[in-house]
């Protein structure tokens, strides 16, 4: 029958289809994982071949080794702990100075018109400005570098905030008032839900720079952690331990990009931004 | 949506409150956005000035002896020999960072293959923290001028490159398949549809990377250097010049807010189709 002949050709077409599916399901795994190795090689390859000194860049396979005989150290994963202790005291006062400032801020139109030309002009203030001021007033352990990190986080939080509590829906507030809601409740369940979006993003941004912030004050100041590690490996000339650090922060990195973006994911798993992302 | 209607509101916080947001910004009277926009600002700087006086501790001078300091620090000279040749390093890095970010980010962006193949690669290229890579680049471009303009330049270019990448990612496919119809010439196609498309994400980009720019530019001249804004600084601090070490985190902030302004402007040129665009499709005033 001409139906069954229909349904054979369909289901060969949708067996075809979900073969050619599941092969570009799988090229993007394969394909990243050759581009990884695909750099790694050429880091070995360039220095091996001459066309990079390789004092100056060692071959893949010596920053790695380098990097395993650092992860055997104590004073390794002393310096490690430190600028993750840094980093995350330093993003949780931001976040907490941010969401509250902003939302106190952002609640009263008057207040957020009367500061926010103040804010427009802190805000690029580059942090490293303060390096030298920190230096004197606070030397060079902890408290100096958690103030850049602090200075620089806070704005990325605040900034956000403030946007998200401009974007509540008015019909929903006006709806709140005349329901007579009290400030604190209407706070909690029209502004909160309606930030809540920013409020992650700001998070995501601000988790980024304070690592940024953390390595540098550490790299300049010198406070204890992973960035005063790297300056050591460099005045003492120890090049390929310098590049099995970098490795560790660029690592650190990826780790705190993956932790925001699961954070975010919980935080907003009701938001149609990460619905959409899970159906599909 | 319409301006809720001028009910009496319940409470009177509530009414105020409503009040100013019904009204919009248009309808305010400009001298009164002006006196709003300057008080915060004129009352912390008085506040300053006033609780600075006569201040005896050394790391704290009164602001009446900083602003005394400046013209003594800057005017003779140093404008030229600091500020000068920081900006102008800063403006090329930040320049050759945007010329290679946005031509690879569109090469990268325009080739499925090439895309999954370079992502992750740059995913972590793009998590290490930028000035960790001072040390790096010392070795190979020693202390001068290049090694300034490459770290900033690497440091700006990643924010720039992933997103051009996903800028040119998210161009509207059937905008593509129309010029490819139309026959449009690859170079306008190139240039027309799909740099223009992308713009506003790499607007976006660059921003980010403006300021990496200037947190880059200080550092590698605190690291090693002759001359430069963060150079300066750092020495006035060394030799406890508290009042111009001061003056030199102004002008750094100073030099921060300029440049940022400077973005806003060209961006709002750049991108006033993106934004009369947006303003159309919302239907809004």
């Amino acid at each position: 029958m001409t139906s069954t002949t229909l349904s054979e050709r369909d289901s060969a077409a949708v067996a075809a289809e979900s073969r050619a599916r599941r092969r570009r399901a799988l090229e993007a795994p394969v394909l990243g994982v050759a581009g990884v190795l695909l750099v790694t090689l050429l880091v070995e390859l360039v220095p091996r071949l001459g066309i990079v000194d390789a004092r100056f860049l060692p071959p893949a396979s010596t920053i790695f080794g380098a990097l395993f005989g650092v992860l055997g150290d104590a004073s390794f994963w002393g310096a490690l702990g430190n600028t993750l202790i840094t980093w995350f005291i330093g993003l949780s006062v931001a976040m907490v100075l941010g969401v509250g400032l902003g939302m106190l801020i952002g609640s009263f139109p008057t207040v957020r018109e009367f500061t926010s030309s103040t804010i427009e002009f802190l805000r690029p203030i580059p942090s490293v400005a303060l390096i030298p001021l920190v230096v004197l007033l606070l030397g060079t352990q902890r408290p100096s570098t958690l103030v850049l990190v602090i200075y620089a986080a806070f704005w990325q939080v605040l900034v956000q905030v403030l946007y998200g509590v401009a974007d509540v829906d008015p019909v929903a507030r006006d709806t709140a008032r005349s329901y007579h809601f009290r400030f604190f409740s209407e706070g909690y369940w029209v502004v909160w839900p309606t930030a809540l979006p920013y409020v992650v993003t700001g998070f995501r941004l601000a988790a980024t720079v304070a690592l940024i912030l953390t390595l540098t004050g550490e790299l300049i100041i010198g406070t204890p952690g992973l960035g005063q590690q790297i300056a050591v490996a460099q005045s003492s000339g120890a090049v390929p331990l310098m590049y099995a650090l970098i490795v560790v922060a660029g690592i650190l990195g990826v780790l705190v990009n993956v932790v925001a973006r699961f954070i975010e994911a919980k935080a907003l798993f009701w938001h149609p931004s990460i619905r959409k992302e899970g159906t599909l | 949506m319409s301006a809720p209607t001028t009910s009496p509101a319940p409470g009177s916080v509530g009414a105020q409150v409503d009040g100013a947001a019904a009204r919009t910004k248009k309808d305010r009277p400009l001298v009164r956005r002006v006196v709003m926009a300057a008080a915060l600002p004129v009352i912390l700087i008085l506040a300053w000035w006033l609780l600075s006086a006569g201040s005896t501790n050394p790391f704290f001078p009164s602001l009446a002896t900083i602003v005394a300091s400046f013209p003594a620090t800057w005017g003779e000279g140093r404008l030229m020999t600091d500020l000068v040749p920081s900006v102008v390093r800063l403006v090329l890095g930040y320049l050759l960072a945007l010329v290679v970010g946005i031509a690879l980010g569109m090469a990268i962006g325009s080739s499925r293959r090439l895309r999954l193949l370079a992502e992750p690669p740059l995913e972590f290229f793009r998590a290490i923290p930028a000035p960790v890579m001072v040390p790096v680049l010392m070795l190979f471009f020693g202390i001068y001028d290049t090694m300034k303009i490459i770290v900033i330049a690497t440091g700006c270019l990643w924010p720039i490159l992933l997103n051009t990448v996903e800028g040119v990612r998210g161009v509207d496919s059937l905008l593509l398949d129309t010029a490819r119809v139309y026959r449009l010439r690859p170079s306008t196609r190139l240039f027309g549809v799909l740099l223009r498309g992308a713009s506003p994400q790499i607007a976006a980009g660059a921003r980010q990377a403006l300021s990496i720019g200037i947190i880059l530019m200080v550092i590698s001249e605190m690291f090693a250097a002759n001359n430069g804004l963060g150079f300066s600084i750092v020495q006035f601090q060394r030799s406890f010049a508290i009042p111009e070490m001061w003056t030199g985190i102004i002008v750094l902030g100073l030099l921060g807010v300029a440049l940022s302004l400077v973005f806003r402007f060209v961006e709002h040129r750049v991108l006033a189709w993106y934004n009369g665009l947006r303003r159309a499709t919302r239907g809004g005033n």
